[in-house]
């Protein structure tokens, strides 16, 4: 797998994502400023990392989303090619309408910053297949704006096409619609979840329950 | 020429912000205001008269960029 990490002024874990990927091998990582219009040839797979992209100004995500390296991302995942978005990444694939919905302050108003618990709900063969079935593990979140919202239909439409990749456990720390913490498009090959696996590769910083996403990535199954 | 586009969150929108200010309202002994939604004024100034500009390109903008139709609306106005 070659894996491109996009860089937007405010990205802030770009170094975690690539410490995680080349943890398992891929061919090649390297990283993408954000003003480029066209992705390097043989890109397998785009990441964008979190942070705070353009300061947050406007709405998250909103100017990010706007970019021209976004515009070649869409351009990517439409003829095939696989996107993560994490956190900050999330919320500009959601802006830029590679997944459905929006990301919203959080109930509380606070920002949120803690380890939390969630469940791998649909096993994906190309992100989440090395989990077992409902498995549970422990993510930290970090956001301010991570309320997933999406209208009923729609809600139920993601349901329907399994769409669904990680539910929060516990309690709901952020209000999101149906405890909704990360969700596939719908031929799943871009995925978006709010807390951040990239901080859970190592067992001497908070445990390893974020590597098995990224050796799915790197190294298969994809059937 | 200057516009200025007024955004609200849409009513099916919750507002946790709206919601503070107005606790913070009633905490200081305003006990006429019900509910406050926040919203957003955005200016542009433009180099022609908003009347040579069509609808549409005010809207393009508007929702090309400034908005997310899925949770916000707007209005127009001319200052």
């Amino acid at each position: 797998m070659n894996v491109g990490i996009v860089i937007f002024p405010g990205s802030n874990c770009d170094q975690d994502l690539y410490r995680a990927f080349k943890k398992f091998n891929p061919n090649k990582v390297e990283f993408l400023w954000h003003k480029i219009s066209k992705l390097p040839k043989g890109l397998d797979v785009c990441a964008i990392p979190g942070g705070f992209s353009f300061g947050d100004y406007l709405r998250t995500g909103a100017i990010a989303s706007r970019s021209p390296i976004i515009r070649a991302i869409v351009e990517f995942a439409n003829s095939g090619g696989f996107v993560l978005g994490i956190c900050n990444g999330f919320q500009i694939l959601c802006e830029c309408g590679l997944l459905p919905g929006v990301l919203i302050r959080n109930q509380s108003t606070r920002f949120i910053c803690k380890d939390q618990e969630l469940m791998i709900c649909n096993r994906d063969p190309l992100f989440t297949s090395l989990y077992q079935k409902n498995a549970k593990v422990s993510f930290p979140i970090a956001h301010h704006d991570g309320n997933y919202l999406v209208d009923p239909s729609t809600h139920q439409l993601l349901l329907d096409n399994n769409q669904i990749a990680f539910k929060y456990l516990k309690q709901n720390p952020n209000g999101s619609i149906g405890d909704i913490a990360g969700v596939y498009s719908k031929n799943h090959r871009v995925l978006g979840l709010m807390p951040h696996p990239e901080r859970r590769v190592d067992s001497k910083i908070g445990g390893c329950d974020g590597e098995p996403l990224f050796k799915n990535i790197c190294q298969g199954p994809y059937y | 020429m200057k516009v200025r586009v007024s955004i609200v969150l849409k009513k099916t929108v919750l507002d946790p912000q709206g919601q503070a200010i107005a606790m913070s309202l009633k905490n200081q002994g305003f006990s006429q205001v019900e509910s406050v939604r926040q919203g957003k004024i955005i200016d542009l100034e433009l180099n022609e008269k908003l009347s040579k500009i069509s609808k549409e390109t005010i809207e393009k903008i508007c929702e090309d960029l400034l908005i997310n139709p899925q949770i916000e609306t707007y209005s127009i106005q001319e200052v």
